[in-house]
């Protein structure tokens, strides 16, 4: 039984309320600069386009306040700000490459807020979720696999990860993301004591026993899979990251995080041996100058253009619309970055890093906050996750690792990115509620939780954590029988 | 678990800094090296957005911007494309790239040249578009004409120099070309002309004037020869050996004159003035071996072979070739062998001599002006070099009057005015037509204009071609315009 805990129980809403509103000012303002910028008057929809954007914040909004009163304040304002930016970006490659890609991007925009604000009234606890962690397992590995059934999957630019149905396209490994995430958290916080268990020690390391390798391993075969099957550099690296770093989480031992660098750089190098595509980004990444790398076939043209962009933004930017941020390949999908560095300059990509890092920082705050330790692993791997994929994708475009193929979570083009995005923001604000919540055992009923007993054992104060680990058993008895199911099934 | 979700959060946060650093060094730290980077077609699109400055052309405007809707905002159009394309060169996006005047006047033309700083600073000040400035070239369109007229149909080149000054009154080379074709901004339309030109077989793109190929002079090199035989002390009335047959030093080779003929009066004798007169190849042949290589070589430096030089594009320099055997430099004394020169260097061998001995350096640009079409510089004539005396340019001067007057050069006479010339026929092998060489300069006692015509591998005349038949009417007709002017 947990000590009452000491946060402050400032549900936030008006701040969120105040941001929001921020938000919407700086999206709409981006967007009329956009047309101002490039075509020298206000978008002739400024109006609807306000109408339907700033209502549905607001609506989002209120919501909100109504099912996750405590939730974090910052994180929904901060997803719609990096949201619309993107928004406006994508309407400014279109005004420079005669497309229309934005409409797309514009009907998921209102979508993918209601929907975090459905994740939120639909999930009243966060904890539900712990139910299907072998489901979830179930879910990912068939969305993994949907891209490589012939007929449904599609292959762009040579990554087989999209899946068309009946002329929508859809990529899968965005979903099984979060589904994966909600099955290492459940999967981890049953088995976390066997995976701290002390085994051999090398190297002033303490190791954990071999058979508790196998779930590291699986992960390890799965994201090489992935690669090998989709080509898909992005998404494993990213898999791979999300369950290291819950495991991380999990067990607290630093051997983890050494045996999983060590499986994704052995699994890295057998990759670069075997396959041209992947030894041509290392060559692009420390080559791309090189006038031979830039005129080659899939070379460093795309990157090297990406930072001319960028450079030519220099501090400040062109000024949204007065930049050629459309020369850039994709420059409304994986170099979204590139064009916001060019006309944004770095004091743009530098607002919108630090957006980011709010998002990253707030949902680890959760995660330390919350009090079960299932919402911990996921608040914890869905907010880590964003921040590896940011630096995925920015490190790429700047060169500071080499280039593969991931888009900006909530800014660049794609509706099924945006979507899923915009869930794993829903998630982030429910349990941050569950977080921020004070602790008051009132006369009102707790919530119908399945895992109900959680909230007695599991307390997210440090001092309690000894006790944490010397009472899960009748937490791991309940997780066998789910163990048994999947293994008869 | 929150120790290491605290870890987590402090890992992100050493991430995020990485890529800070990261996006400064690309934004801040290296973005002065990746604009100037020749790749960067953004650079030139920056300098399409500023209004690119008009190139002119005696008052006349032949280059301009002109406003389009898109995303270069100005269209690099080319009045009378052909007629300059050599001078101008052509300004194009699609291919990033630049020549002629468009490249080597590009920071006034683009607006970045420090001399266009204090009108920058007022653009800044009252809100002004920044624009580039104009470029004013020393062309005469009249003369640039003619020379074209003159060379219809053939391949070849003609300059036509103003002695006193180095002004390039006229450069033509022919074939030419449109650059409009080459700066449309619908860049599949200009990857389609450039391949064109490219896969042309007479190269248009070329300039025959000043760059890339170099021909083999023949005999107008004779004046280079007879320069170095004055200036070691000979006079051109001076009885020197002009046998019929000559085998240099060291060979069996014979060498004949033009038809193998005798020279003069077939005594073994002849002077300077008949041997240039009858364009003889043994007196030249035995001056070069008594002259000595490096004698030779000095005079042809002088002239300007082997020297760098900028008009302001850069014009390949003209060979003397390196170390030879006697016979070999017995050649060279005739124009063969390996001597190898462009139009600009023989045009600037009759400029020296129409100039008194003074050779004055060739320009083409004669002002740059602000984008209000303010003066802002303008070319002061400089001498290039002294390649002779004023006494040997007298003496050239008489010969080459001679030369039109009674000689190979018979053609180029215009009624009323001396004209002073040498004509060149350029064996190069049996099996391809000589090139035709015409130099000159007119009036020979006030020498206004100097000219050099070459026409490629005889024009349509083919193998019957020689320099006199060919490029002397060529250079009349130019010269006649020059005069008229």
């Amino acid at each position: 039984m947990a000590t009452v805990t000491h946060l402050a129980a400032h549900p936030g809403r008006l701040p969120e309320f105040f941001l929001t509103i921020l938000s919407a000012v700086i999206s709409l303002g981006a967007y009329s600069l956009v047309h101002l910028g490039a075509n020298g008057e206000m978008p002739g929809n400024i109006m609807v386009v306000s109408a339907i954007f700033g209502g549905t914040a607001l609506l989002v909004h209120l919501l909100i306040r109504w099912a996750a009163p405590y939730a974090d304040p910052v994180i929904f304002p901060s997803a719609m700000a990096l949201n619309g930016l993107g928004l406006a970006m994508i309407e400014r490659i279109d005004i420079a490459t005669g497309g229309s890609q934005v409409t797309s991007q514009a009907i998921f925009t209102p979508l993918g807020m209601v929907l975090a604000a459905l994740v939120v009234i639909a999930l009243r606890d966060h904890r539900v979720l712990r139910k299907f962690t072998y489901t979830s397992l179930i879910v990912s590995a068939v969305l993994l696999v949907l891209p490589l059934i012939p007929g449904l999957g599609r292959e762009i630019y040579g990554a087989r990860i999209w899946i068309s149905i009946a002329g929508y396209s859809f990529q899968p490994a965005e979903l099984a993301k979060i589904f994966l995430a909600i099955f290492f958290a459940g999967y981890l916080v049953v088995n976390r004591d066997n995976l701290a268990l002390a085994g051999p020690k090398f190297l002033k390391i303490q190791f954990p026993q071999l058979r508790h390798f196998a779930p590291i391993l699986l992960a390890w075969a799965i994201c090489l899979a992935v690669l090998i099957f989709q080509k898909d550099l992005g998404t494993s690296i990213l898999f791979f990251g999300l369950f290291v770093s819950m495991l991380y989480v999990a067990t607290d031992r630093l051997s983890w995080i050494v045996i999983g660098g060590l499986l994704a750089l052995g699994g890295g190098f057998v990759v670069f041996q075997l396959f041209p595509h992947v030894t041509a980004r290392f060559n692009v990444w420390l080559n791309a100058m090189d006038p031979e790398v830039y005129d080659a076939a899939f070379g460093s043209y795309q990157v090297v253009q990406g930072n001319f962009g960028m450079a030519h933004g220099g501090l400040f930017g062109t000024g949204l619309g007065q930049g050629y941020p459309g020369i850039v390949p994709q420059a409304n999908s994986d170099f979204i970055i590139a064009s916001i560095g060019e006309e944004l300059g770095m004091a743009g990509v530098f607002a919108i890093l630090a957006l980011y890092l709010i998002i990253v920082i707030r949902g680890l705050r959760s995660a330390a906050y919350v009090r079960d330790g299932f919402g911990k692993l996921l608040a914890a791997g869905l907010s880590f996750t964003i921040a590896l994929q940011v630096f995925v994708v920015v490190g790429g475009v700047t060169r500071l690792i080499p280039l593969t193929g991931l888009t900006l979570p909530l800014i660049a083009l794609g509706g099924s990115s945006l979507l899923c995005n915009w869930i794993v923001i829903g998630l982030l604000l429910r349990i941050s509620d569950a977080a921020r919540r004070p602790q008051v055992r009132s006369s009102e009923p707790l919530p119908p939780a399945w895992d109900i007993d959680d909230e007695y054992w599991d307390s997210g104060d440090e001092e309690s954590a000894e006790s944490e680990e010397k009472t899960p058993r009748d937490e791991s008895d309940a997780d066998r029988t789910d163990t048994q199911a999947v293994n008869l099934s | 678990m929150n120790l290491p979700i605290r870890r987590l959060a402090t890992l992100a946060a050493i991430m995020f800094l990485a890529l800070l650093i990261s996006v400064t060094m690309i934004q801040f730290v290296k973005a002065p090296e990746l604009s100037a980077d020749s790749r960067n077609v953004r650079t030139i699109y920056e300098e399409y957005g500023r209004e690119r400055g008009p190139i002119i052309v005696a008052d006349e405007t032949i280059v301009t911007s002109e406003p389009v809707d898109n995303l270069y905002s100005f269209l690099r159009t080319y009045e009378q494309g052909e007629l300059y394309a050599h001078s101008t060169g052509y300004f194009s996006v699609a291919f990033n790239s630049m020549t002629g005047v468009e490249r080597y006047e590009n920071s006034v033309l683009g607006g970045s040249d420090t001399s266009l700083a204090i009108q920058r600073l007022r653009d800044l000040i009252t809100g002004d578009e920044q624009r580039g400035g104009g470029v004013e070239l020393t062309l005469d369109p009249e003369i640039q004409q003619a020379a074209v007229d003159a060379l219809a149909g053939q391949k070849g080149s003609i300059v036509v120099l103003e002695p006193n000054t180095g002004r390039i009154l006229a450069m033509v080379s022919i074939p030419s070309y449109d650059p409009n074709l080459l700066a449309t901004h619908n860049s599949a339309d200009a990857q389609a002309n450039y391949d064109a030109l490219i896969a042309n077989p007479d190269q248009p793109l070329l300039n025959r004037a000043t760059g890339g190929n170099l021909y083999a002079p023949g005999s107008v090199y004779k004046i280079v020869t007879a320069t170095a035989m004055l200036e070691s002390g000979a006079d051109m009335d001076d009885e020197i050996e002009a046998p019929t047959e000559y085998s240099p030093p060291g060979t069996t080779h014979v060498i004949h004159n033009p038809g193998e003929a005798a020279c003069g009066d077939g005594s073994g004798e002849a002077t300077l003035l008949q041997s240039i007169r009858q364009s003889c190849n043994t007196p030249f042949a035995i001056a070069a071996v008594e002259l000595g290589e490096d004698a030779m070589r000095e005079q042809a430096e002088r002239f300007g072979f082997g020297q760098s030089l900028s008009i302001p594009m850069p014009v390949t320099p003209s060979q003397f070739p390196d170390s030879q055997t006697q016979a070999e430099l017995a050649q060279v004394g005739f124009g063969q062998y390996e001597l190898k020169v462009s139009p600009m260097q023989m045009a600037m061998v009759a400029s020296s001599i129409a100039n008194d001995g003074s050779l004055m350096t060739p320009y083409l640009v004669d002002r740059t002006l602000s984008a209000d079409l303010d003066e802002i510089s303008t070319t002061s004539p400089s001498e290039f070099s002294r390649p002779m005396s004023e006494d040997t340019a007298e003496q050239l001067t008489t010969m080459m009057v001679d030369v039109v007057d009674n000689g190979t050069g018979f053609r180029a006479q215009i009624q009323g005015v001396d004209v002073a010339g040498k004509t060149g026929t350029a064996e190069i092998s049996s099996t391809i037509a000589p090139h035709a060489w015409f130099i000159g300069f007119a009036p020979a006692d006030n020498p206004e204009v100097a000219i050099a015509v070459l026409v490629e591998n005889g024009g349509n005349q083919g193998f019957g071609t020689d320099g006199g038949s060919l490029a002397a009417p060529m250079a009349q007709s130019v010269l006649l315009t020059a005069l008229n002017d």
